[in-house]
């Protein structure tokens, strides 16, 4: 649906410089995955692209600014998923779902039935229906990232934008979360950018990665070219191995460094 | 979709059970006290049919009893709907008018009313209180609005602000003991001179601020996400806040201005309904408002009854009759859903 570019970007927080001259995209309905150690700057990405944090350098969404669109405007486009969404204990998750439509309400217009319809729909889609009224504090950690990721589709984005949409889940959960965002974008088209710290994973599902390293990009490209020993020993300061999976994807396997 | 219309069904008996509240209350209040009204001809006389009261009971009913509930009902929707959204704003249940600053300005603008303007009971008091009500949000928003800053920082303003004036007001006091009466008669509330035009002069502020607080049920629920993703949403915190505050502090200065500090109905009666109705601020609010009418004209009620003929404070009904009853609640209930 939408494509993004990044150029020469760079943001300061507090003044301290966090991210220097990333550049990177991604096609229309592909998926970019950042990786790097903490604090690398892959959420402050994130945050940029979703008009978060101000930014110097360019990102474009098909090719035309950011910059150019405002508030609603941008957030019926690009939906952001934080890594610890703040979950409101006692709202149900009908009503969760439904606040994803609030980029396409007016200031003082309320949800209407086409509204109640999407989001709806967007329940549906993660298995969430049944689960319509029950509290957001009742919920397993599985069923509240599903219930947090129908809220972003509940807006129909072009754009998704995951920032450690597995962190808390266990293996189970985490393939089961991100088999459904692969499985959306296939049939959306919708692009997704996101963070993933487990290495392999990241591989398995996205398409391109990024290795990022204090604010500026280390390395970029295929799974096979960003997951190698010398790289991840380098940027992480840890030992692995990496070997090929059954389906030839990298798997990255931490080794415990050999006592003195 | 059987999820959506048991949630329509949910509001709807929702709203049918605080209406039904507010009704009880008012006639309850209408009919008690020292004249002994028919209930049969007293309702009849308050929907326009043909009653037998007689003329001295109608006069009761119309220019005391009514004044009373219908400026009773007004504070008290004011109190819980500014109560319900300054908690939305702050994303805290604890927070009511009292902690911005708007209670510790109306005592002090009406100490000074009281003080240097002619005693309790002249015009200068509502005015005084009302001012300073605004004046003391105003002061504590202005301190408390660091840019970047989250809503803590207002919070402590708030509170800051509100020690302040409090101190300001107590050295005022000290200077001039023989005023002390009545500034803690008013302090404490009442709504034993309540007049329709009392109910007038605060109409248009209470319709503009109550009006402004419900609209804004969906943006206070967007904030209960978080700043950060209701601006990914497209909501713009600050301004949301600056509104819903202002409006809510619109709403507490026209309270105050009629009946004095009348503290916990701002808590309470949004935390009950929350228990039984939901998190939801877009039915909070409205649910709010019908509530704390009926709570207020209740506790108004049991203020001039119990003792009559002396009445107490209404402040001290509220917290004496509504403390246990709250506890009861927070004990008996989960929150229901169906």
């Amino acid at each position: 649906m939408s494509a993004i570019t990044a150029r020469d970007l760079a943001v300061d927080l507090d003044g301290v410089p966090v991210l220097r001259g990333v550049s990177c995209a991604v096609g229309s309905g592909g998926w970019l995955a950042l990786i790097g150690p903490n604090g690398a700057g892959k959420t402050t990405v994130l945050r940029a692209v979703a008009g978060l944090v101000p930014h110097r350098g360019t990102i474009l969404l098909d090719g035309a600014d950011l910059r150019s669109l405002r508030g609603r405007s941008r957030a019926r486009l690009i939906a952001y998923l934080p890594q610890s969404p703040m979950l409101p204990p006692d709202m149900t998750v009908e009503e969760y779902v439904l606040l994803g439509r609030t980029p396409h309400l007016g200031y003082l217009r309320g949800p209407g039935r086409r509204d109640k319809d999407k989001a709806a729909a967007a329940a549906e889609l993660l298995d969430m229906a049944r689960l319509a009224n029950r509290r957001l504090a009742s919920l397993s950690g599985g069923e509240r990232q599903r219930a947090v990721l129908a809220r972003a589709l509940a807006a129909e984005p072009s754009v998704l934008l995951l920032d450690e949409p597995t962190s808390g889940l266990d293996v189970g959960h985490a393939q089961q979360v991100l088999g459904l965002v692969d499985e959306l974008r296939r049939r959306s088209g919708v692009t997704v950018l996101s963070t993933l710290h487990d290495l392999t994973t990241a591989g398995q599902y996205a398409a391109g990665l990024v290795l990022l390293h204090h604010g500026r990009i280390e390395a970029a490209g295929s799974a096979a070219e960003v997951l190698t020993e010398d790289l991840i020993r380098r940027v992480y300061a840890a030992q692995v191995t990496v070997t090929a999976g059954p389906d030839g994807t990298a798997v990255v396997t931490p080794v415990r460094p050999s006592r003195k | 979709m059987t999820a959506r219309r048991s949630g329509r069904r949910h509001a709807a008996r929702a709203y049918l059970a605080a209406a039904a509240f507010l009704v009880a209350a008012v006639l309850v209040s209408a009919l008690a006290g020292a004249a002994d009204l028919n209930p049969l001809a007293t309702a009849a006389a308050l929907v326009h049919l043909p009653s037998s009261l007689s003329p001295l009971d109608r006069a009761v009913l119309f220019q005391i009893r009514l004044p009373r509930i219908m400026l009773g009902a007004l504070v008290g929707g004011l109190l819980a709907v500014a109560g319900a959204g300054y908690q939305g704003v702050f994303r805290n249940p604890l927070v009511d008018s009292g902690t911005l600053g708007a209670s510790a300005g109306a005592g002090l603008g009406a100490t000074l009313a009281i003080v240097y303007a002619g005693g309790a009971g002249t015009a200068a008091v509502p005015v005084a209180a009302f001012a300073g009500s605004l004046a003391g949000v105003a002061i504590a928003y202005a301190a408390g609005s660091v840019t970047g800053s989250g809503t803590a920082t207002l919070l402590l303003a708030g509170v800051a602000v509100s020690l302040f004036l409090t101190a300001v007001q107590t050295w005022l006091l000290q200077r001039s003991a023989q005023d002390l009466q009545q500034v803690y008669s008013w302090l404490f509330g009442s709504l034993s001179a309540a007049t329709w035009q009392q109910a007038l002069d605060i109409l248009p502020y209470s319709a503009v601020s109550i009006g402004v607080v419900l609209v804004h049920g969906r943006h206070l629920d967007v904030l209960s996400v978080g700043d950060e993703e209701a601006r990914a949403l497209g909501i713009g915190p600050g301004r949301v806040r600056l509104v819903v505050v202002a409006a809510c502090s619109l709403a507490a200065a026209s309270a105050v201005a009629v009946s004095g500090l009348i503290g916990f109905v701002g808590i309470v009666v949004p935390h009950v309904i929350r228990r039984l109705a939901g998190a939801s601020y877009r039915l909070v609010l409205p649910l709010s408002l019908l509530a704390g009418a009926g709570f207020l004209v209740f506790a108004d009620t049991v203020a001039r009854t119990v003792a009559a003929p002396a009445e107490l404070p209404i402040g001290v009904v509220t917290a004496l009759a509504g403390s246990p009853v709250f506890v009861w609640i927070l004990r008996s209930t989960s929150v229901v859903r169906t």
